[in-house]
């Protein structure tokens, strides 16, 4: 039987009107602008069934936007993304489409950045305002980013997860949950790595030194409350 | 962990004589690991933001996103105002409570989840409402809503508190069950009589089904709030007076997971069914959605 915290039934603040359609979509926008890394110009939405269906009267539209201009679920501001994106330059599109067998309520960024380059991450608002992330660049993972997520992408050879492993250790890191994605031996892998403790920029900047790495993003959970 | 079901849960409150808020309180400290002064300020905000949310909409009217709703908090606090209503201003007053949480909701405004969006304006209409009526302090709310959460925990992990998996008796239904124990414990009932005011509401709304209109948590979850806000509060009388559920509230909450299973797809959060299938449902639905 599954545990709950009393926050998750007299909670989360969030703003309306829906958990998985207004404050999921925010969070999953929040987490692919983190995953993206990088000052985003121009982010498009590919919206999959339940959310191309209702995504404008949910709100999922400015949600999204709201996430990506790294707003809490719970942001007041959330309502005026679109002014706030406006503002900041940023080229918005929105595209129904059919991603095939996600859960309903599923969307793809492809979000380009200053320097030109292009993220794409697919995720879902699996309910409450829980998310899962199922695709970075064509690598299918799944993480939650319920818990301290380092996300990285290296080099797939010998020895470099021992050494990722002991720069955590040595900085007193528990790891509670490590999943390795990759498409072939010795070629790009990806990890994602849930951890006890908040994975401080500090930290990331220690496994970005290791040689083999080619990507390393710390996503900490969103702290609700905080406004 | 959290206990499993509403005996168990009565019996610990029994042998340790406290109260459910206490039991839950202590078991987010548990299960949390951080303090019980974090753990109280936490509820402390989430209750300023029910306030907030159940106050908004009645001092100047609202429009939902897709301008379906919106108002109806406005006017029915200055009805209450006139002082000419037929339930009196209490109640009149928690219905005004309920629509303004449930608008600001459907506004984007910020609320508290309790258990679910849909259902945002039952829990702070009754405890903001009951606590006015006895005078209780800020704490005495903080606690009522611990009080709440704990039956909530407990309905969770026996049967679901998500229209899309239960229909709107686990969602509306959820939150008058919860608000309605709340309540009673406010006025110094037992933990046994909580769980049975809990029981009567869900006996009383059982079979309730999730068919908003366009899909959108508008029509009819709005005015269902106002519903549940009314039956938290009149069952919670009827239990104070004495009143006891023939029906423990275990077997009805197993009724109430049974009877969401039955329900077929339509009937639960996909607008295929009920009231969003309606004539005008259905052209509500094309003119949201146009272009
Ligand atoms: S009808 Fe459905 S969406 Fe509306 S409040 Fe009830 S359960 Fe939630």
């Amino acid at each position: 039987m599954q545990d709950y915290s009393v926050f998750d039934i007299v909670g989360p603040i969030m703003i309306g009107p829906s958990s998985s359609h207004t404050a999921g979509a925010a969070r999953l926008a929040k987490v692919a602008a983190t995953i993206a890394d990088g000052k985003i110009i121009k982010a498009e939405f590919l919206l999959h069934g339940s959310f191309a269906e209702t995504y404008k009267g949910h709100g999922t539209d400015k949600a999204l936007v709201a996430g990506i201009l790294a707003m809490e679920p719970w942001d007041e501001r959330l309502k005026d993304s679109f002014k706030l994106a406006k503002g900041e330059g940023i080229e918005i599109i929105f595209t129904p489409t059919d991603l095939g067998e996600v859960h309903p309520n599923t969307v793809k960024f492809i979000l380009t950045k200053e320097d030109g380059s292009v993220s794409n991450i697919t995720g879902s608002s699996i309910g409450g305002g829980n998310i899962l992330i199922i695709d970075i660049d064509g690598q299918e993972v799944a993480f939650t980013g319920k818990y301290p997520t380092l996300l990285a992408q290296y080099r797939d050879l010998p020895g470099v997860i021992s050494k990722l492993s002991s720069v955590l250790y040595e900085e007193n890191i528990n790891i509670a949950n490590m999943r390795v994605y990759r498409n072939g031996k010795g070629k790009t892998a990806t990890m994602a790595l849930e951890a006890d403790s908040i994975i401080t920029e500090v930290v990331a900047e220690k496994i970005r030194n290791i040689k083999e790495m080619n990507s390393v993003q710390s996503i900490n959970p969103i702290v609700e409350g905080v406004f | 962990m959290f206990a499993s079901r509403g005996e168990e849960l009565i019996k610990i409150c029994n042998d340790n004589h406290i109260p459910i808020w206490e039991y839950a309180i202590r078991e987010e400290v548990l299960l949390s690991e951080v303090s019980r002064q974090d753990v109280i300020e936490n509820m402390r905000r989430t209750l300023h933001v029910m306030v907030d949310a159940s106050i908004y909409a009645q001092e100047q009217p609202v429009r939902s996103i897709s301008g379906l709703i919106g108002g109806d908090a406005y006017k029915i606090k200055l009805y209450a105002d006139k002082g000419k209503t037929l339930t009196g201003g209490f109640l009149n007053r928690a219905m005004a409570r309920a629509l303004s949480s449930s608008e600001v909701n459907a506004a984007m405004g910020r609320i508290v989840a309790c258990p679910t969006a849909g259902s945002c304006g039952i829990l702070p209409a009754v405890i903001l409402s009951a606590g006015e009526k006895l005078n209780n302090s800020e704490d005495e709310l903080i606690n009522a809503l611990f009080t709440a959460a704990g039956v909530g925990v407990i309905i969770a992990k026996n049967a679901t508190l998500s229209g899309a998996e239960g229909g709107c008796q686990a969602e509306c239904g959820s939150a008058a069950a919860m608000a309605s124990a709340a309540v009673v414990e406010m006025m110094g009932g037992t933990p046994e009589q909580a769980f049975t005011a809990a029981a009567i509401v869900i006996k009383n709304i059982l079979g309730l089904v999730c068919d908003p209109v366009a899909g959108l948590v508008e029509v009819p979850c709005a005015k269902r709030n106002v519903a549940g806000t009314v039956s938290a509060l009149t069952t919670a009388d009827l239990v104070m007076s004495g009143v006891f559920s023939k029906i423990p509230f275990d077997e009805v909450i197993e009724a109430m997971n049974r009877v969401g299973r039955q329900m077929p797809v339509s009937l639960r959060e996909t607008a295929q069914g009920g009231i969003a299938i309606t004539p005008t449902a259905l052209i509500f639905k094309k003119e949201i959605f146009k272009d």
